[in-house]
């Protein structure tokens, strides 16, 4: 019996996955001709969604009254962002809490768009708070607050945060 | 940049693209970050969606220098390639990153391109083109991935079964840092395809001692010790491969095949008590591994030699019991899969949160079946089909929702009409005799205007004459005509009179002249500035009357054809979901079935082993009895 289990045991190692081979193989082409559909409908798929947020955007947010805002961290930032709140005119436009994941991307260079929203033509005031932990664990949080105008164009404003080490708020808010 | 993949196992190659952020430059398009924040959370959909549709309205303008993506356009082109190729769309990926290949870029970009061009070409397993691919790299290339190429290279050369080729390729990548361990075991693996023995056993032995406290390089280690003592097991070479399979760590992936080959390795040089150190280790490790099943009949085997029948027969007895066990699981498993309830678990959200979200099927009660599919879920055909699923009930998850939106498109466009439609025509009306009035005074002040120019340049005093001047020079020319023929003393003296009075007035018009102009030009500079205020209101009244009709006309057929579009996706999504669940459970259940009809070959020879311990613990028990 020794040599019947040796036997099994060497086509183990020599090739780890072999009992599923015959599976496998019969599900090879079948996988890669489905694989070419999924791809087609994958493409189908993205292409409606490009569409439908395109009308979304005419529909809920036109360009006249549009606004958005984009929140990125500033490089070399090592505070964890836990929430983030906007005020437009004293109104709470959103309040975001964010999770690691967001946060790992924000600090890969990724820009978040937080809020898109309508407002009049005209000056507005803004109100950024964010909250947060430094690198040795103490809570922090910051506010700061900005006027903006609002043209007849779709309005984005680029909102970077930095730790409290930056100076200032360390907010900061710019067109785009 | 941590590379941990890229390793070769004999012909079983994986590659994987790197994501390419915008490096230390300053970003300049924020849909571009927008696109990179969905990518760096693995939301690969929605970063395609965003990217896709921003590189296209960059192809689509004028004067690209003015658009903000040019600055990243490079980047963008290659990331769009490098998304779709982590969404496993290869088809498109490939497209996206020969458009960067075939345009007008810097040396090193082009060759970066043709290097995941190649690493495409090798995932879809065509070797000849993705070699073709590396061969269009030339000149400078990112340092970055200088390594990666060679590796790449190595690996075409193996899976196309040209192993002499790998290993030159190989030897050069012995120092790099990137791949340490991998490229050892690989110019092992490539010696061995070569019958290079001697030289594969050297290099297995070296690939078997690096150090390093990575756990893929500490794996890819343990996997070096474990095929060098396969190997000298298959050459009956036991003791010399036991000191290989001893380095294989305890509580790595491959220290369960390790214990078994290294019982095997002690029983066959007749070191029968070493024998059963490693396999009463094994014996009691997780039931579902083949190596663990295999040391359950190994270890009463090995007390059977040693003669110790009595608890040889024990072992047989609980090998068989677990056996019985595990079948019974089998079957639960089997059926469960036939219910649907494997695909059902698949496809729970809260569990693929988690990364090592395979591994933590194992833990839920209701999905039995995964605790024999791990090998199958690793496989690469499987893995294929079962991301495909997964991809696929993601975007059945979407399309139902956007289906569910155009209800509430069409309710606010229907708001928005019901609102507009009775107001607009007073509204319209109202506006129309407003505009003509506004038309009128804006040519009433183009005239003003014309006149104050003209003005500047010759002079004209009447024309700056009040009402009652002007009236009075109408009177004035009215009397000089009636008098122009009379020669009476009368008439002369009314002609000396008007003419002392046109005299009166043509001074008051000449002194006054300047300052009636200044006054003038300051009026109509006051009228600029409220001409100005109501062109702007008057701009904006018709932004507003326009964004009233925009609000809620020309919905009503892209909605249409939107609504037949994710109809007929969804149509598409669910016949795909169909076949490629149906796959994925004969698939499963193929693979459960064979392990099921091993463990009953094994219980077999359990139940025969466990007769025969039984009988020969009798008779030695009567022969001590005598």
């Amino acid at each position: 019996m020794s040599r019947l289990i040796r036997k099994m045991l060497l086509a183990a190692l020599i090739c780890a996955s072999s009992a599923s081979l015959s599976a496998q193989e019969l599900s090879g082409d079948n996988t890669r001709s489905l694989d070419g559909q999924v791809q087609e409908i994958k493409s189908d798929v993205l292409s409606i969604a490009s569409e439908l947020s395109n009308l979304e955007e005419r529909l809920l947010f036109p360009s006249n009254t549009q606004i958005s805002l984009f929140v990125s961290v500033a490089d070399n930032e090592d505070f964890r962002l836990d929430a983030l709140q906007v005020e437009i005119d004293g109104q709470l436009a959103t309040h975001h809490i964010y999770s690691f994941q967001e946060l790992g991307a924000l600090q890969k260079g990724g820009v978040q768009r937080v809020y898109t929203g309508n407002i009049v033509t005209g000056e507005h005031q803004l109100r950024i708070t964010m909250m947060g932990k430094l690198g040795n664990g103490d809570d922090f949080n910051a506010s700061d607050s900005f006027v903006f105008a609002k043209g007849v164009k779709p309005k984005a404003l680029g909102v970077t945060l930095a730790g409290p080490g930056s100076g200032a708020s360390g907010i900061q808010v710019g067109d785009w | 940049m941590r590379r941990t993949s890229l390793i070769a196992t004999g012909l079983l190659l994986t590659a994987y693209l790197v994501a390419t952020p915008v490096s230390g430059e300053e970003l300049k398009d924020l849909h571009f970050g927008e696109a990179l924040f969905h990518a760096h959370q693995g939301q690969f959909f929605e970063a395609l969606e965003r990217l896709d549709t921003e590189v296209r309205q960059h192809d689509g303008v004028d004067e690209p220098e003015r658009d903000t993506l040019y600055f990243h356009i490079n980047d963008a082109e290659f990331s769009l390639g490098d998304f779709e190729l982590r969404y496993r769309m290869h088809h498109r990926a490939g497209r996206a990153i020969k458009a960067v290949l075939e345009g007008a870029v810097d040396e090193l970009v082009r060759n970066d391109a043709a290097y995941r061009l190649a690493r495409i070409h090798f995932q879809k397993n065509q070797m000849g083109d993705a070699m073709q691919a590396l061969q269009r790299i030339e000149g400078n290339i990112p340092a970055a991935i200088k390594d990666d190429i060679e590796f790449l290279r190595a690996n075409i050369h193996l899976a196309d079964g040209r192993p002499a080729a790998a290993a030159e390729v190989l030897q050069g990548l012995q120092d790099s840092q990137a791949f340490t361990g991998y490229a050892a075991y690989n110019l092992g693996i490539a010696y061995l395809q070569d019958g290079q023995r001697q030289a594969a056993i050297e290099q297995l032995d070296r690939a078997g001692q690096v150090s390093s406290d990575d756990p893929s390089v500490l794996a890819i280690r343990d996997k070096s010790n474990l095929v060098l003592g396969t190997i000298l097991l298959e050459e009956g070479n036991y003791a010399g491969a036991i000191p290989y399979l001893n380095r294989v760590r305890l509580d790595g992936p491959f220290s369960n095949q390790a214990l078994l080959s290294t019982g095997w390795a002690s029983m066959s040089t007749d070191n029968i008590e070493r024998a059963v150190v490693p396999w009463k280790i094994l014996a009691a490790r997780e039931t579902t591994d083949r190596a663990t099943q295999e040391a359950m009949l190994a270890l009463p085997y090995a007390y059977g030699k040693l003669d110790v029948y009595g608890r040889a027969a024990i072992s047989y007895g609980h090998a068989l019991d677990s056996f019985g066990a595990e079948v019974d699981k089998l079957n639960v498993s089997i059926e469960s899969i036939r219910e649907g309830k494997f695909l059902e678990a698949l496809i729970r959200e809260e569990i693929r949160k988690d990364k090592d979200w395979v591994i933590r099927l194992r833990s839920l009660p209701e999905t039995p079946e995964t605790y024999y599919l791990m090998e199958l879920l690793a496989s690469h055909d499987f893995q294929t089909g079962l991301q495909n699923y997964l991809d696929l009930a993601d975007l059945r998850r979407k399309l139902q929702t956007w289906q569910a939106n155009f209800d509430s498109f069409d309710e606010m466009a229907d708001i928005r009409r019901d609102h507009y439609e009775p107001l607009l025509p007073d509204i319209d009306t109202e506006f129309r005799e407003l505009d003509s009035r506004m038309r009128l005074r804006i040519e009433q002040h183009k005239m003003l205007v014309r006149r104050r120019d003209d003005l500047l340049t010759t002079p004209r005093p009447e024309f700056l004459a009040t009402r009652e001047e002007q009236q009075l020079l109408r009177r004035l020319e009215l009397l000089e005509a009636q008098l122009r023929g009379g020669q009476s003393l009368l008439a002369t003296t009314a002609k000396q009179r008007l003419k002392r009075l046109r005299g009166l007035l043509t001074w008051t018009l000449e002194t006054e002249y300047h300052e009636r102009l200044t006054e003038f030009d300051l009026n109509l500079r006051n009228l600029d500035e409220a001409m100005a205020v109501l062109e702007q209101e008057y701009d904006e009244y018709v932004r507003s009357r326009q964004a009233a009709s925009h609000s809620y006309v020309g919905y009503q057929k892209p909605i249409k054809r939107m609504r037949a579009q994710v109809r007929e996706a969804a149509g598409k999504i669910e016949l795909l979901m169909t076949r490629q669940g149906h796959l994925l459970e004969v698939t499963a259940i193929e693979e459960l079935v064979a392990r099921r009809s091993h463990l009953e070959n094994y219980g077999d020879k359990a139940r025969f082993a466990l007769a025969d311990s039984y009988d020969r613990a009798t008779q030695a028990q009567a022969r001590v009895d005598e």
